[in-house]
C-alpha cells in the first residue's frame, strides 16, 4: 500500500505527500496522536494528494504518517442494517460509546456475532452473475436477500449451496466457480463503492404506478410514483422536514431510508423517539423495523456530510436488488450542496454561480438518477423513490442547487411562505407545484385504472377551480367586495373549500395525519360534487358563511375515522346545509 | 496564560495582513493557540513550515520581528463550580477583578453529542409572555433566536425571558455589545438578584473584533460543563450573532477565501451549526437551551446570516410594535418555536393547539380587514368584530409586559372568542367545544 505523509492543513483539507500511487477517491487514514483519521482523496496534483478529512483536524501536525487503503469510501452490505442508525460513514451510532463522539471511532455497521437462518434459494450447477440471489434470511419482516457480489464481473457457476440452518454473516453460504474453475467464497457480506450505482438490473422503464404517500395534496394533486424522483423546496419555517417526516410515516413502501444530512440534531432525535413507537398503519408493524437512518447533523463534520446521501443510496440499491420498494428521503440535499462548496472553496477552484462548484448540477442529476423503479433477473420488480428537500438561500428559488435539481427531479412540491405563514399546512402550493408523471400516458392509465375511471380528468379540474379561484381573490382585492359580480365570490370560495379541506392537512392529528388512496378519492368527490352546483345568494355576504360553515362541517368529517357513524352524520349534515342553498 | 520555560521561540514572520501573520515553525498542531508579541493567536493554517496564525487583537503594531510562542493547545477554558456569578473576557479570563477560575481546563468548542445519546426535549420553559408561551412555546434544550431591528428592545426582552425563565444558570454570551448595553445586563442581573447563578463571557464594541470569535465556544464550554457535570438546566443567552458573523466575515476575507452570498464564508452554515447544536437536552436531565439575537439590516430575513441562522435554529422569534396599543408584542405571524408541538396540548391543557392556531387566524383576518380599509373599502360585520377583537388580543394577552400563566392566557382567549364570535366562526373541535364554550 502506498504511504505518504502530511504536508498542509487547512481545516479539514489536508494535503499529504505520496511516495507512490493513489487514485481518485481513494481513502486514507491519517494517523495521528494513536487514532486514525479517515480521509478521502478528492485531488492529486504531482506527489501531492489533496485529501477531506472525515474528522476534526484540531492539532494534526505537518509530518504526520498516511496509510492508503486502494479502496474507495465503501459500504458494508449484509443482513442487520434494518432499523440500524448510521453516520454518514455507515458507523453504528449506537455502538459507540461516549456520550460525545470521539474522533477516530469508527464502529462496525453489522453484527458479526448474530446468526441468520439461511434458506438457499440456488442450488449446485446453477449459472449465476452479480446480483442473483443465492439465499435468503429473515431480517425483522424482509426476506434479506444474500446475493452474488455486484462486484463479480461475468458468469459464475453454483458449486456448493449450504444447508438451511443458523450462520453468522461471515460464515461461507455458497462457493462458486468461475470459467476457469476456480473457487469463490461467498458469505453474507458485501462491499460496494458508495460513489457508483449498482446496475444489477435488467431494465429501467418509466415508472408508472402510483405511490401512495398518504399526504393529500401530493396524492391527488401532483402524484408520486414507484421509482420516481420528486424535490420539495422551501424557505425555513415552511414545513419541509414536517413533511418529509410525514411521507416517511405513511408512504406504501417496504422500505423507508432516512438521510439526515446537516439538519439539526433533535429532527434525528425525533425519529428515534417515534419511529419506534408508531405503527406503520399499513402492516401494524413498528415504523422503526422499516426504517434504517443514515444521519450526519449539522454539527458533525462536513465531509461526512457529502458522504452520507451516497451512502444511504448505496444501501437502498442494495435493498431494491432484492425486489423491494425502497423509499429514500433525503434532508436536506442544499446541505450537501454546501459541504461541495465548502471543499472546492478550500481547494481554490474558479467558483460557479454563489461560490458553489461548477459541476453541481451535474452531480445532482446523477445522484437523482440512481432513483427508479427496475426489472430485476428472475422477473421480480424493485424502485427506488427518491424525493429530497432543498434549503433556497434566503427562499429564492433562482439559486443554483433549486435549479440544479429543478433539472433532475420529475416533481416539484414548491411550499410557500405566504401558506406557511397563514398556517396552511402542508404549505404546498397546489399552483406552482407539479408532477411530471401526471403527463406520462401509463399514469394516467394507470390511476384510472386504480382510482376511478375519471380521476385524473377530476384533478385536471380540481386545478382549475384552484386557479381561477386565486384569480377570483385577486379580483376582489383590487376592485373591492361589491366590485366584483356575485360569481366571484362564489368561485373564491369554492376553491377554498378545496383548499381547506382537500389540500389542507393536519399532520398531528390521529387520523387525519394519512389519508388512504381511497377515502382521498371519496373525498374529492364529494367536495367536487358541492363545487359543480350553483346556489343563490341575496348578497356577496352570504357567501362566505355558506362556505364557512361546510368547511367546518368538512374539516369534522377529516379529523374522524372514515365511513364511521361520525363520518356519515356530519356527511347529511353537509348535504342539508347544500341542498338549502341550491339552485335547484 | 503565561509562557512557559520550554516554548520554542520563533522571531521570523513572513508575511502580514490585517489579522493574520506567518511565520516559519515546525512541531505547530493546527488550531493551536500562540501568542505574537503578547497577542493571543491561533492556528488557522499550515503549509510545511509555514503557519497562518490569527491574531485576534489584530495585526496593529505588529513587526516581522516579533515573539511568536506556540502553547501547543488550543484555546482552553478553567471549568469549575467556581465560574458562577463572574464576568470574563473572549478568553475566559476575569474582567471583573475576581481571582482566576481553579477548576479543569478543556478544551473549548469540543465534539458533538453523539445523536442517539441526546434525549428528546420535552420540558417546557414558561415565560409569562403570551407571544412565547401561547403562540411560540420554549422547550429545554431549544436554540432560538430572536430576528430583531437594531431599534428594537431586544436585549431588554432577551433578559427578561432569561430571568422569568426557571433555570439554574444563565450564561451570557456577550460579542460587539457596547459597554451600554454590557452595563444593562450586568445591572438587569444585579438588581433581580440572580448574580450568583450568571457567567458571562464579553466582547464589548471596546475590544478587537476578532476576538468575538471566541465568545460563543467559551460561553457552550462553560454551559456544557454545568449541563453536563451537574445536570444543571443552562439558559445560554448571545448576543449579538450578527456581530459574530461579520468576523467571521473579517477572517476569511484575510484568508483569501472566495466568498459566497453576501461576502459570508461559504463555511457559515457549519460555522453556526456548530454553536447552535451545542442545544441539547442531555439524558441526564441537564440541558443547554439557546436563545440568540441576529439583528438585521431593514427587517430583510433573506440575508445570508438570519437566512442560514433560521435553517440551524428550532424556530425564530420576532418583535413588533403593535400600533392599536403602542406596546411591543412577540410577532404572531413571522414568529415560530418549531419544538412547540413537544410540549402544547401535551404539557399544557389539551385545547391549546386549537386555540393558539384560532386565535392567530383570526388575528390575520384582522390584518387583512386592515389592508382593506386602508385601500377604502367598506368593512363587513365580520371585519368589524375581528379587528375588535385583535385589539383586545394584543392587549390582554400578547402584550410583552402581561405576565400570565398558559390556562390564564387560554381562558382570555375563550373569552374573547365568545365575545366577538359565533360557534361556527371559531371552528375548534367539537370536543373542546363542549368544554370551554359557555355562550348559548
Amino acid at each position: 500500500m502506498t504511504k505518504g505523509k502530511v504536508k498542509a492543513i487547512i481545516e479539514n483539507l489536508v494535503q499529504v505527500e505520496v511516495s507512490g500511487p493513489v487514485s481518485q477517491n481513494e481513502i486514507c487514514y491519517i494517523e495521528f496522536q494513536g487514532v486514525k483519521l479517515m480521509a478521502e482523496v478528492i485531488k492529486v496534483l504531482g506527489n501531492i494528494a489533496y485529501t477531506q478529512v472525515f474528522e476534526s483536524t484540531r492539532g494534526l501536525r505537518p509530518g504526520s504518517p498516511v496509510e492508503f487503503t486502494d479502496k474507495m469510501l465503501e459500504v458494508k452490505l449484509g443482513p442487520g442494517m434494518l432499523s440500524k442508525n448510521y453516520d454518514g460513514l455507515q458507523n453504528d451510532l449506537n455502538k459507540m460509546k461516549g456520550l460525545f463522539l470521539t474522533r477516530g471511532e469508527y464502529t462496525d455497521p453489522l453484527d458479526e456475532d448474530s446468526s441468520w437462518e439461511f434458506t438457499p434459494l440456488a442450488k449446485a450447477g446453477d449459472k449465476v452473475s452479480a446480483g442473483d440471489w443465492l439465499g435468503s434470511v429473515p431480517e425483522s419482516w424482509i426476506e434479506h436477500k444474500i446475493m452474488v457480489p455486484f462486484g463479480l464481473e461475468g458468469d459464475y457457476t453454483v458449486k456448493e449451496v449450504s444447508a438451511k440452518g443458523s450462520y453468522k454473516i461471515s460464515d461461507t453460504i455458497a462457493i462458486l466457480s468461475d470459467k476457469e474453475g476456480n473457487d469463490i467464497k461467498i458469505n453474507m457480506v458485501q462491499y460496494w463503492p458508495v460513489k457508483i450505482p449498482i446496475k444489477c438490473y435488467i431494465q429501467k422503464p418509466r415508472p408508472f404506478k402510483l405511490l401512495e404517500t398518504g399526504v393529500r395534496t401530493i396524492d391527488t394533486l401532483n402524484p408520486m410514483v414507484e421509482g420516481g424522483t420528486g424535490f420539495i423546496p422551501g424557505p425555513f419555517g415552511a414545513g419541509k422536514t414536517v413533511l418529509q417526516h410525514s411521507i416517511a410515516k405513511n408512504a406504501d413502501a417496504d422500505m423507508i431510508i432516512m438521510a439526515a444530512c446537516g439538519e439539526r440534531a433533535n429532527e434525528v432525535v425525533e425519529l428515534f423517539v417515534e419511529f419506534p413507537e408508531l405503527d406503520d398503519p399499513r402492516t401494524g408493524r413498528k415504523l422503526m423495523e422499516r426504517t434504517i437512518i443514515v444521519c450526519n447533523t449539522s454539527n458533525m463534520p462536513v465531509a461526512a456530510r457529502e458522504a452520507s446521501v451516497y451512502t444511504a443510496m448505496t444501501i437502498a440499491e442494495y435493498y431494491r436488488n432484492m425486489g423491494l420498494k425502497v423509499f429514500l428521503l433525503a434532508d436536506s440535499t442544499s446541505r450537501w450542496a454546501q459541504a461541495l462548496r465548502e471543499m472546492s472553496n478550500r481547494m481554490e477552484e474558479l467558483p460557479g454561480p454563489d461560490a458553489f462548484p461548477m459541476d453541481l448540477p451535474a452531480i445532482v442529476s446523477s445522484f437523482y438518477a440512481r432513483a427508479g423503479f427496475v426489472y430485476l433477473k428472475g422477473g421480480s420488480t424493485g424502485s427506488i423513490t427518491f424525493i429530497g428537500t432543498v434549503s433556497p438561500a434566503g427562499g429564492n428559488l433562482k439559486e443554483p442547487v433549486t435549479e440544479a435539481t429543478k433539472k433532475a427531479a420529475r416533481c416539484f412540491y414548491a411550499l410557500s411562505q405566504t401558506r406557511a405563514d397563514s398556517k396552511r399546512y402542508p404549505a404546498v402550493d397546489p399552483i406552482d407545484s407539479y408532477s411530471k408523471y401526471l403527463e406520462y400516458p401509463e399514469v394516467i392509465d394507470y390511476l384510472n385504472e386504480n382510482v376511478n375511471p375519471n380521476w385524473v380528468n377530476d384533478v385536471t379540474q380540481t386545478k382549475d377551480i384552484l386557479h381561477r379561484g386565486r384569480e377570483a381573490q385577486e379580483q376582489i382585492n383590487i376592485l373591492g367586495d361589491d366590485g366584483v359580480p356575485l360569481s366571484y365570490h362564489d368561485r373564491y370560495w369554492k376553491s377554498e373549500l378545496l383548499d381547506r379541506i382537500i389540500l389542507q392537512q393536519d399532520g398531528f392529528d390521529e387520523v387525519d395525519q394519512s389519508t388512504p388512496m381511497k377515502r382521498q378519492e371519496y373525498m374529492l368527490e364529494l367536495i367536487l360534487g358541492i363545487c359543480n352546483q350553483d346556489y343563490v345568494y341575496e348578497s356577496f355576504e352570504e357567501v362566505m358563511p355558506f362556505y364557512i360553515k361546510l368547511i367546518n362541517i368538512c374539516k369534522q368529517m377529516n379529523y374522524v375515522l372514515f365511513d364511521s357513524e361520525d363520518f356519515k352524520k356530519y356527511e347529511a349534515e353537509l348535504h342539508k346545509e347544500v341542498e338549502q342553498r341550491s339552485a335547484k | 496564560m503565561a509562557t512557559q520555560a520550554f516554548q520554542k521561540i520563533y522571531t521570523k514572520l513572513n508575511q502580514i495582513t490585517k489579522a493574520t501573520c506567518s511565520v516559519y515553525a515546525t512541531g505547530v498542531g493546527n488550531e493551536e493557540l500562540a501568542t505574537v508579541s503578547g497577542r493571543l493567536a491561533q492556528v488557522v493554517k499550515i503549509v510545511e513550515d509555514r503557519v497562518t496564525l490569527q491574531i485576534f487583537a489584530g495585526t496593529e503594531g505588529i513587526g516581522t520581528d516579533a515573539e511568536v510562542v506556540f502553547f501547543g493547545k488550543p484555546p482552553t477554558l478553567k471549568v469549575g463550580v467556581d465560574l458562577a456569578g463572574r464576568f470574563f473576557n473572549a478568553y475566559g479570563d476575569p474582567i471583573d477583578g475576581g481571582p482566576d477560575v481553579e477548576g479543569e481546563e478543556v478544551e473549548i468548542g469540543g465534539p458533538s453529542v453523539n445523536p442517539v445519546r441526546r434525549k428528546q426535549p420535552s420540558e417546557l420553559i414558561t415565560t409569562g409572555i403570551a407571544g412565547i408561551d401561547l403562540n411560540n412555546t420554549l422547550v429545554t434544550g431549544q436554540k432560538i433566536p430572536f430576528f430583531a431591528d437594531p431599534d428594537q428592545p431586544y436585549n431588554e426582552v432577551m433578559a427578561m425571558v432569561a430571568l422569568r425563565a426557571e433555570s439554574d444558570k444563565i450564561i451570557l454570551g456577550g460579542m460587539g455589545l457596547s459597554n451600554d448595553d454590557y452595563l444593562f445586563f450586568k445591572n438587569t442581573f444585579e438588581n433581580a438578584g440572580v448574580i450568583d447563578r450568571i457567567v458571562s463571557f464579553v466582547n464589548t464594541t471596546e475590544n478587537p473584533t476578532v476576538e468575538r470569535l471566541l465568545v460563543p465556544k467559551m460561553a457552550l464550554t462553560a454551559a456544557e460543563y454545568f449541563a453536563e457535570k451537574h445536570n444543571e438546566k443552562v439558559l445560554v443567552l448571545l448576543t449579538d450573532m450578527t456581530l459574530y458573523c461579520d468576523a467571521l466575515s473579517i477572517v476569511s476575507n484575510r484568508m483569501d477565501q472566495i466568498p459566497s452570498k453576501d461576502s459570508m464564508p461559504g463555511s457559515l452554515y457549519s460555522d453556526l451549526a456548530k454553536i447552535y447544536e451545542k442545544a441539547v437536552q442531555f439524558p441526564n436531565g441537564g440541558s443547554i437551551t439557546i436563545i440568540a439575537v441576529t439583528t438585521l439590516s431593514g427587517g430583510d430575513i433573506t440575508h445570508a446570516i438570519p437566512d442560514n441562522t433560521g435553517y440551524i435554529t428550532e424556530g425564530q422569534l420576532f418583535l413588533k410594535r403593535d400600533t392599536d396599543i403602542s406596546k411591543t408584542i412577540v410577532d404572531p405571524f413571522r414568529s415560530l418555536s418549531r419544538l412547540k408541538q413537544l410540549v402544547i396540548g401535551k404539557k399544557t391543557r389539551e385545547d391549546h393547539p386549537q386555540v393558539m392556531n384560532t386565535a392567530v387566524r383570526l388575528y390575520a383576518d384582522a390584518a387583512n380587514a386592515k389592508t382593506k380599509l386602508e385601500n377604502g373599502f367598506d368593512l363587513s360585520d365580520y371585519d368589524e368584530r375581528v379587528l375588535e377583537f385583535a385589539k383586545e388580543y394584543s392587549e390582554e394577552i400578547l402584550a410583552i409586559d402581561v405576565n400570565i400563566g398558559t390556562d390564564e392566557m387560554l381562558d382570555t382567549a375563550w373569552k374573547l372568542f365568545q365575545k366577538h364570535f359565533s360557534k361556527e366562526e371559531i371552528g375548534i373541535k367539537d370536543e373542546f367545544m363542549k368544554l370551554h364554550w359557555k355562550k348559548a
